[in-house]
């Protein structure tokens, strides 16, 4: 899978979990940027994310990230 | 596959395309808001389309909407576990039952101040009913390997400490408690011995949950079995350690709607919504195969056959079903006397006239039917469930009846049953002597019931089937096929000749034959070849040979849609008139009526009871039809 195609399931999954679909994700999205992206709504981003991919995160590798473009990049080196 | 079963709650329909769009404009128009909100918590969801469901009920509460006919229940929750994502999922899944829950949480790890304060969040807030949601985290489970004085004091600390949650909510805030045995963890320190060896994590759970069971017995607390649960989807499954350590999530969050699923429905059936009658469809659901084409010899049930003993578990499930309270009625589009004897004569049926309450065989559409049932049982469509191999069917009745419960069910049979029980239809919080007698007193020997008139709007629901009918002559590929149909279809057929595939290969080059070969798909998909025409050419007119069709098509209006065909082709070709014929025989009485239904005239009928009907081909009009047609 290609880092856009990637980028393009978090589109999506960040549209599904936030309820927006105005939303695209980006290198350089943050918690900071979306209202709704709380503690509670992030660890249904990560389920949803892995759920997606077919990939197990750590708590740790959880607990490092700091914006989508890091995310993408754990994301692909699971793949 | 299984596991997805739990996952996707595969026995409710998956949500369509639309249904993010359906949440965000639900509040758009207001009737029947409780109703439609019920309908998009109807579907399999996950979690995020749970919380989807949760933000159109927060919205309307917000707008100071009602959200009747949905009951109003209050629902404390505490926990040794991070409990703030149980609200969201269990407000919107309790919807799906018919409830309007309100979700009062506790303070992270506060469990029995929650419970001994009569002033605390739980207890002032005067809630129905108190979830106590403990898992083995949150008990003080020592381990003590082969010691058994220890085990059972631990056993009893455990129970002690439950009790005492249990005793301070009815004192201090009345509310009833659901209580919930524990998942153990999969990892097990001694193997196999740990369950014979006390002190291990595995006996004392073990003994933990049979002490929870048994502390119910006399009170009005009601048991929720998480242990259960957590087996039937896999203990490895259902314990995610990784994010109980990152946000203390009692299990994966994968089994969050499956868990909330099982909460509602316990408050469901507290409320008395649990259902009380199953109905079931005969051919491909009671049996293998279809009676009335296949015959009594034909159909495939019992041992020894593996598509037999699928279906054979679907009769055992039904009679079990019946042991426990719930009463058994057959729907079936067949003619009554066929359908009834594969009860009466067939060997290895489990099911007999005697369980069923109501039979009603007949070639209505099965809401009507399912309608006349509930009436007759003078039982609310709202305690129905209707058990249907067919997709149409089960379509048709949740469109038409949405308050009869219909699961879905996979292809193969020998999951049937795992579908059916894992829809959870028939909850029970309780079982008295007289539950184990109600279903003989509704008991009249197999009745039928007449028929009020239909109910619903069947045109409307054949449009949203999105029907493709393709018509064809006969040809080298269909043959085979056409032949097969020619020799096998009983009932819808119209004079029942049967062909050699020579001689179907005959009709094909004549020039005196008109021929149709009619392939039917819509939204569930490809039916296949559904009916065959054979038409032979006579002076100025057109003898109808042969006309049949599959019943499973029947009642979308396929009969219409095929004479409009012929009649296009009769005219251009300057045909006069169209000769029917119906030749009775002891299977296909559901046609004795289609030409009249058509608008044939009805003509001569001969020694043998064979009847003739005619129809001018000029001055018939044109009907709408609702498919779309395709000619190759």
């Amino acid at each position: 899978m290609s880092v856009s195609q990637i980028y393009e399931s978090l589109t999506e999954i960040f549209q599904t979990v936030f309820d927006d679909d105005s939303l695209a994700a980006t290198p350089e999205l943050t918690a900071g940027d979306i209202d709704e992206w709380d503690s509670l709504s992030n660890l249904r981003l990560m389920l949803t994310v892995e759920k997606h991919f077919n990939i197990k995160f750590s708590a740790a590798e959880i607990g490092k990230l700091k914006n989508v473009g890091e995310l993408a990049a754990l994301i692909e080196a699971k793949l | 596959m299984s596991a997805n079963l739990y996952v996707n709650l595969s026995w409710l329909p998956r949500r369509p395309e639309n249904f993010n769009e359906l949440c965000r404009t639900a509040l758009d128009s207001q009737g029947e808001l409780g109703m439609r909100i019920r309908t998009l918590a109807g579907y399999g969801l996950d979690e995020n389309a749970l919380n989807r469901v949760f933000k159109v009920i927060v919205k309307t509460r917000d707008a100071g909407l009602s959200l009747a006919p949905l009951l109003p229940f209050r629902l404390g929750v505490i926990s040794n576990a991070n409990s703030h994502f149980l609200a969201p999922a269990l407000t919107a899944t309790a919807a799906r039952h018919g409830i309007d829950l309100e979700c009062i949480e506790a303070d992270y790890g506060q469990i029995l101040q929650e419970a001994l304060d009569p002033d605390s969040t739980i207890n002032r807030a005067r809630p129905d009913a108190v979830l106590i949601a403990i898992d083995y985290r949150g008990l003080p489970l020592r381990f003590t390997p082969g010691d058994e004085k220890a085990h059972a004091e631990t056993v009893g600390q455990c129970l002690q400490h439950i009790a005492a949650i249990r005793n301070g909510l009815h004192e201090n805030g009345g509310a009833f408690c659901i209580v919930q045995t524990l998942a153990r963890p999969v990892k097990s320190l001694t193997g196999s011995f740990e369950l014979a060896l006390p002190g291990t994590m595995r006996s004392l759970i073990n003994a933990i949950n049979i002490g929870l069971a048994e502390s119910l017995a006399g009170t009005t607390d009601i048991l929720l079995d998480v242990a259960d649960l957590a087996e039937t989807v896999g203990l490895a499954q259902w314990h995610d350690p990784t994010f109980w350590n990152l946000a203390k999530l009692p299990f994966s969050s994968l089994y969050l709607p499956l868990y909330a699923e099982h909460i509602c429905r316990i408050i469901a059936a507290q409320r008395g919504k649990s259902r009380r009658c199953l109905i079931l469809d005969l051919d491909n659901t009671v049996w293998g195969g279809i009676i009335g084409d296949d015959g009594l010899e034909g159909i495939v049930i019992g041992q020894g056959d593996a598509t037999g003993e699928a279906h054979l578990d679907v009769q055992q499930t039904a009679l079990g079903l019946r042991e426990r309270g719930i009463v058994l009625a057959v729907s079936s589009k067949n003619t009554d006397e066929i359908a009834r004897k594969p009860f009466r004569e067939h060997p290895d049926m489990l099911l007999r006239e005697e369980h069923l309450a109501v039979f009603q065989a007949n070639w209505n559409d099965k809401a009507t039917n399912i309608t006349a049932i509930a009436k007759e049982l003078s039982l609310g469509l709202d305690a129905m469930a209707f058990l249907d191999d067919n997709p149409v069917e089960r379509n048709l009745v949740r469109q038409m009846l949405p308050m009869v419960a219909v699961p879905e069910l996979p292809a193969d049979p020998a999951l049937y049953t795992r579908y059916l029980l894992a829809a959870g239809l028939f909850e029970a919080v309780a079982f008295s002597a007289e539950d184990g007698r109600r279903a003989e007193f509704y008991q009249d020997n197999a009745r039928r019931v007449a028929l009020q008139q239909q109910v619903g709007d069947l045109d409307a629901y054949l449009v949203s089937l999105d029907m493709h009918i393709s018509f064809q002559a006969f040809d080298d590929t269909g043959r085979t096929r056409i032949t097969q149909l020619i020799n096998k279809s009983n009932q819808f057929n119209l004079t029942t000749r049967r062909y050699s595939e020579e001689e179907v290969r005959e009709t094909q080059n004549s020039a005196d034959c008109f021929t149709l070969q009619v392939r039917l798909s819509d939204v569930f998909g490809d039916n296949g070849m559904i009916s065959v025409i054979i038409c032979r050419q006579a002076d100025e007119d057109w003898e109808i040979d042969t006309w049949l069709m599959s019943c499973r098509v029947l009642g979308r209006k396929v009969e219409m849609a095929v004479l409009q065909e012929i009649l296009l082709h009769a005219r251009s070709r300057g045909v006069r008139r169209l000769l029917g014929c119906y030749r009775p025989t002891e299977r296909n009485q559901l046609v004795a009526d289609h030409y009249a239904k058509l608008g044939f005239e009805a003509g001569a009928v001969d020694a043998d009871g064979a009847s003739h009907w005619l129809l001018d081909v000029a001055t018939t009009p044109e009907q709408p039809v609702p498919m779309k047609i395709t000619r190759l």
